[in-house]
């Protein structure tokens, strides 16, 4: 089986935006922040097709998302800031006060399609 | 009621052209807004069903939620507050004044946003213009690692890409431009030229751009980690070379990647080589509403514009040191003051961890993940819908925050009055 593992890009979105008004418990905001998009030959590779539930990790935490192919490059992935996926973000800043937010390696497991 | 010319604080564009009809003691329409701005008034203008003030969850009233969150302040071995991105220049100051009373630390959401563009301003200089310099003579616009489409869907409309300004009669056809970035996001459909780089490679391709517009050669090998070619690198330097005047606006793709403040300091200092030669200068793209505002308030008070502490009775400047996400993260402060922010929501798990252990208290004008959390909650008026005030534009120039709806709530100002006037009885 291919390595399941890609480079994951955190950012804003229009949805994200929103729901920082309008309530992160609402379900725009938690479909907003929990949809990780890939390319879809990665798609292919690990397996995956839209709209199946993945399990991204790594060594601080782990989340569930639905994951759906976007134009992005091979071996980026990408998901809009919330607090589903800061659970993989760890502490260590380099000394700058800013996490890691952005670029780290997760690894990626099919949960249910 | 119609207002007409209100700023919407929702991010740091400031866009100072809205209107906003208000019937019956709420908002129901506004004009020129965009899908943010527009969500932003909807959503703060209408009535809150929520106490002042809640203890444990609990309605209290407005002097017992002071009392309770003058206590937990007072206690505190190493108090740390944080947020003030979107409060009103004015807030600010007076929790800066507590953060001194108390001895604690604070620090605002440019930690986790631009706090290493700041650390470049202060290695660097800042080679900056305003957002009407922008518009009336910008002719080369590059967006690195930013996605205004998204983050600030009227930058390109109102200040940049397809405004027609005094030197730029003819608007988007008298402009070029640039998004740099690792992804072809929506704003790529606004831009001239796209360049994709590899994640965390931004460094290197700064570097490299500082070495042709200076007139070094490069090998074309030595890129092939980047993603970018030496063409590609060599048109956009004659393009910057033969502007007029060039803008960089910098997004968080530089600050949260790989090389952090390293990154900002190479984009600076690219900018400050160009004006050897051309007229150039670099915009941070800054999210929050007052988040600019915060780091000048700071910075005129403490001399530091984030992660400042007060523990030896002056300022002292450290990030990753006095910042909230490594103060949370190695366990440290015993007290968190939140303001107009959720950290609950934001911050990385090792941050939250530490919140979970800790009493918070929680100000915001809407529930939030910590306000659900917090020991003591209490809900203000939004500054520039309930209250007036100050905010900084991204360009570093102050705006008046309008009062458009009466608010039954204090606005944030109001209430860290009268809570230093608490904690200087509980401490004395």
């Amino acid at each position: 089986m291919a390595e399941r593992k890609l480079i994951l890009i955190t950012g804003r979105s229009t949805h994200q935006g929103v729901g920082i008004s309008s309530g992160k418990g609402l379900e725009e905001y938690q479909a907003a922040t929990t949809v990780l998009q890939l390319n879809a030959a990665d798609m292919e590779r690990f397996g995956f097709k839209n709209e199946d539930i993945v399990r991204l990790k790594t060594s601080f935490g782990s989340a569930t998302v639905k994951c759906n192919s976007a134009d992005l490059p091979e071996g980026l992935a990408f998901i809009a800031f919330g607090p589903t996926i800061n659970q993989l973000v760890g502490g260590d800043t380099q000394s700058s006060g800013m996490p890691d937010s952005k670029g780290f390696e997760i690894e990626l497991e099919l949960v249910s399609d | 009621m119609q207002y007409d010319h209100v700023v919407c604080a929702f991010c740091g564009c400031l866009c100072d052209d809205i209107g906003v009809t208000v019937e019956e003691g709420q908002i129901t329409q506004t004009k020129n807004t965009c899908v943010l701005g527009k969500a932003w008034f909807m959503e703060h203008g209408k009535p809150q069903d929520l106490p002042v003030a809640r203890i444990n969850g609990q309605p209290a009233s407005l002097e017992e939620g002071i009392n309770a969150a003058a206590e937990i302040l007072a206690d505190a071995h190493y108090p740390m507050l944080y947020g003030l991105s979107s409060t009103s220049c004015e807030a600010q100051r007076q929790v800066i004044a507590l953060a001194e009373i108390l001895g604690g630390s604070i620090d605002c959401c440019t930690s986790v946003c631009h706090g290493p563009s700041g650390m470049a301003v202060q290695g660097v200089g800042e080679p900056t213009c305003s957002l009407g310099e922008v518009k009336n003579r910008a002719d080369l616009l590059i967006y690195w690692g930013s996605n205004p489409a998204e983050s600030h869907p009227r930058h390109m409309a109102h200040y940049a890409v397809t405004q027609k300004g005094m030197f730029i009669p003819n608007g988007r056809k008298d402009r070029t431009v640039v998004m740099v970035d690792v992804r072809r996001s929506l704003s790529a459909r606004a831009a001239d030229i796209v360049i994709i780089i590899k994640p965390g490679k931004d460094y290197e391709v700064l570097w490299a751009l500082r070495a042709l517009i200076l007139g070094h050669k490069i090998e074309a090998d030595s890129l092939a980690s980047t993603g970018v070619t030496l063409e590609q690198l060599t048109d956009l330097a004659d393009r910057m070379k033969k502007c007029k005047f060039g803008v960089i606006f910098v997004g968080q793709g530089l600050t949260q990647s790989r090389g952090k403040f390293m990154n900002t300091t190479a984009a600076f200092l690219l900018v400050r080589d160009m004006n050897k030669t051309n007229k150039f200068a670099l915009i941070p793209m800054r999210g929050h509403g007052n988040v600019t505002g915060i780091d000048n308030v700071m910075a005129w008070q403490t001399g530091y514009p984030f992660g400042v502490n007060f523990s030896m009775g002056y300022p002292r400047f450290n990030p990753g040191e006095f910042t909230i996400v490594d103060v949370l993260s190695r366990g440290e402060a015993d007290a968190l003051l939140s303001v107009a922010s959720d950290p609950v929501a934001s911050l990385p798990s090792t941050a939250r961890r530490r919140i979970n252990e800790i009493p918070v208290i929680a100000i915001d004008t809407h529930e939030s993940e910590t306000t659900r959390i917090a020991k003591v909650a209490f809900t203000t008026t939004t500054a520039g819908i309930g209250a007036e005030g100050t905010a900084y534009r991204m360009d570093n120039i102050p705006l008046h925050l309008s009062k458009v709806l009466p608010s039954p709530f204090p606005s944030d100002e109001e209430l860290f009055v009268r809570l230093i006037s608490r904690v200087k009885e509980l401490t004395s």
